[in-house]
């Protein structure tokens, strides 16, 4: 964040041009110390405990504060002597992306569309306002009741089982609507568009609609607009988008906890377990896997659109 | 026991929120009445624990009788013991359970009180104290039964002692008997045996708790009905019996035979009475919950017994040696003197001591509650709504049928790490 200052060498002088340099500089520190400050103490240095206390020894009631690896060697369990079968945390993890990824791009397809609706079918800002605004009333319940909810409409004697029962396209009540991946899937995706929508939204507005009249005079079908100039210039909007949606859904243990029947095992779910038992190395252990492969998924979107060049 | 707490409709959070501002004044009827002015040096016992025993009837009642206010914090099982290890100055008085001791002694953040100071000691039923009923008749004490680990070799000690001595880890407050709940109405059928929960019958309709170390016990239970297997100890499991146990659970998980598994007072309640499941383990009072929405639902006493916990009173070790410990011991005092026993068995727990209670009930609660006997008058909750109209009989009958049944205690494993491990393989199978 250094700021750019235009000095030209021929009206100052050498030593005047370098001491300005200098107040510039530490000015431009200056501006940016406090949130690097706020930055390193509530980010960077409880992460960096996490790390540390990821390679402590435990027992049952204490840290100690000696090397050991156990938290990780424990975690990777069998995954060597039980070939070919797959280890707890291969299994987990697997169910983890499958989970994150129909997430993914369930979200990024209504989400898209929402967008697209609100940046290019409504015509009034007030309009884009209220109808964004009513995207956001799933989130004015705390997140537990949301989930509650949903067993009154899709459990064994919920409202979708009795709808479809007493219309006759079912004989008795479906069980997969509940306490399945479906219903896991179901409620994510309804906690989670909202956050896809808002950064699409966001890079649709921006778009030129010149560019697209243009396209339009240029003779270019609806579909050929939509591929050609709406997705390329919404990339951003989609990325940022993503990376909220999959970082939630990889850490998430709550909401597949619940809807899964706490029978559907997560990452976040492994360290929940753990610090439960107050085993907390072996927690941190796994909190620093798991931000290992979520940095790993995002490094990997970030390569496909350079966000910061976007925007 | 996460969070035996949701028996009142107030969240967790509220809850909080209300202790922040006075413990007493959180109930909707006082919000009405005038400010109240405190006496220039209040005595105030800062209570972390379950919302089992955390009633604002019994605050208000306690402030009125000994002048000391109690301000509850209010944490799961797990989140209570997190913090007695993690922010030992965070609260004054401890109300935990007796398996959690295993974690908490050696951490040596609490501080033993004195079996002298306290006035109704010697009166303290002798399920804690020497694992009987007073008639005398042994009871089962797999896992960690209380008097286990009920005494300290000193004030400062961390190993349990055998052998009474004046320092106690926890003062004996409440306790209760569980067992597996039904729905009869859908079952519609006799249920005698911890077997029925993995019972292929029941496929899709059962339930256990996610709480690993009491899921597993409930586990070995129905091992033990099937004859599978007869453990030394359910509570303590080895290894190989824990591998063997965990087996046999993801076997019933493979086939689809859990519907959910519960680990709040709430879900529990809400899987029974939407009919989610028909049979799992749960607590007493949801049974009660359940039944009084106008559901069928027993508490059903299964004939290899009852798995049981227990828990009670100590303090913090930042309390030792300040006017705070005086406060506390007259507290803990007042809380067995009668009013607070009453209060607990009325809700379907035991009290500690059953003389003081029974003196604070009438001989018709006491005949339903303790007895077995059949309610003369209508059975109303503490808080006045009917809990059972007249005629009823309690689930599993009398006091001594029901603790006399135990077989095993909610406990932490040696090992436990293991036991840990295994569950998240269970989970992820």
């Amino acid at each position: 964040m250094a700021v750019t200052i235009d000095n030209s060498p021929d009206t100052i002088a050498p030593a005047e041009s370098t001491l300005r340099k200098l107040t510039m500089r530490s000015i431009a520190w200056l501006q940016a110390g406090p949130m690097m400050l706020v930055f390193a103490l509530f980010f960077l240095l409880p992460l960096v405990l996490v790390v540390v206390v990821s390679a402590w020894d435990y027992n049952e009631y204490e840290m100690i504060p000696a090397f050991s690896f156990r938290g990780y060697t424990d975690t990777f369990e069998g995954c060597v002597a039980n070939l070919p079968e797959l280890c707890t945390i291969l299994k987990t993890y697997l169910k983890t992306l499958k989970l994150c990824l129909l997430t993914w791009s369930l979200t990024l397809l209504i989400g898209f569309w929402v967008a697209y609706f609100l940046a290019f079918h409504v015509r009034s800002k007030t309009w884009q306002i209220v109808l964004s605004l009513l995207c956001t009333i799933p989130f004015w319940t705390s997140n537990v009741i949301r989930m509650i909810a949903w067993i009154p409409l899709l459990g064994r004697n919920g409202l979708v089982n009795q709808g479809l029962v007493g219309a006759g396209f079912i004989n008795k009540p479906v069980e997969w609507l509940l306490f399945s991946e479906f219903s896991v899937v179901l409620a994510l995706v309804h906690l989670f568009t909202f956050f896809m929508v808002v950064p699409i939204f966001n890079s649709m507005i921006r778009i030129d609609k010149r560019l697209i009249e243009a396209a339009y005079d240029a003779g270019a079908s609806g579909w050929q607009t939509l591929v050609n100039i709406v997705i390329p210039l919404s990339k951003p909007g989609i990325v940022i988008g993503s990376i909220f949606v999959i970082t939630i859904v990889m850490g998430d243990f709550v909401t597949i906890g619940v809807m899964g029947g706490q029978q559907i095992a997560s990452a976040g779910k492994i360290i929940e377990a753990r610090l439960s038992a107050l085993q907390f190395p072996a927690a941190a252990a796994n909190a620093v896997i798991l931000l290992g492969i979520t940095i790993i998924i995002i490094s990997a979107l970030t390569r496909i659109v350079d966000v910061r060049k976007e925007l | 026991m996460t969070d035996r707490s949701k028996k009142t409709s107030i969240s967790r959070r509220s809850l909080l929120k209300g202790a922040a501002g006075a413990a007493g004044l959180a109930g909707a009827g006082t919000l009405l009445s005038a400010p109240y002015v405190h006496a220039a040096d209040p005595k105030v016992l800062r209570y972390l624990g379950t919302a089992v025993n955390e009633g604002d009837e019994i605050s208000k009642k306690c402030l009125a009788d000994t002048g000391i206010k109690i301000e509850y914090i209010t944490a799961t099982t797990d989140d209570v013991t997190k913090r007695v290890i993690t922010q030992p100055n965070s609260f004054d008085v401890l109300d935990t359970e007796y398996f959690s001791l295993k974690k908490l002694v050696p951490s040596g953040n609490i501080f033993p009180l004195d079996a002298r100071k306290i006035k109704e000691f010697d009166n303290i039923t002798p399920v804690f104290t020497k694992g009987e009923l007073p008639n005398g008749k042994k009871i089962g004490g797999q896992g960690t039964a209380p008097w286990k680990v009920l005494y300290l070799d000193g004030p400062n000690s961390k190993t349990f002692s055998a052998t009474p001595t004046e320092y106690v880890t926890l003062i004996p407050t409440v306790y209760n008997a569980d067992t597996l709940g039904i729905r009869p109405d859908l079952i519609k059928r006799p249920i005698n045996s911890w077997a029925e929960l993995l019972n292929p019958e029941f496929k899709g309709k059962a339930s256990i708790l996610n709480i690993p170390s009491i899921g597993i016990m409930d586990a070995a239970l129905v091992v033990e009905a099937t004859g599978q297997y007869k453990y030394a100890d359910k509570g303590n499991m080895t290894k190989a019996e824990i591998d063997l146990t965990m087996k046999v659970l993801t076997e019933a998980k493979k086939a689809g035979q859990f519907r959910a598994f519960w680990k709040d007072f709430n879900e529990s309640v809400n899987l029974m009475a939407s009919g989610e499941t028909v049979i799992q383990s749960m607590w007493s009072p949801a049974v009660t919950k359940v039944r009084s929405m106008g559901i069928a639902c027993t508490f059903q006493p299964l004939k290899e017994g009852y798995r049981s916990w227990a828990s009670g009173f100590c303090v913090s070790k930042a309390v030792a040696g300040g006017p705070k410990l005086d406060w506390a011991y007259e507290f803990v005092n007042w809380y067995l003197s009668g009013w607070a026993g009453a209060y607990l068995n009325r809700q379907g727990y035991y009290s500690a001591v059953l003389s003081t209670a029974k003196a604070n009930m009438t001989e018709d609660e006491w005949g339903y509650w303790m007895e077995g006997k059949p309610a003369k008058s209508d059975i109303k909750a503490p808080d006045g709504t009917l809990m059972e109209k007249a005629g009823a009989v309690r689930d599993g009958g009398s006091y001594e049928d029901r603790m006399g049944n135990v077989v095993c205690w909610n406990a932490v494993m040696d090992e436990n790490d293991y036991m840990v491990r295994k569950w998240n393989e269970f989970i992820a199978a």
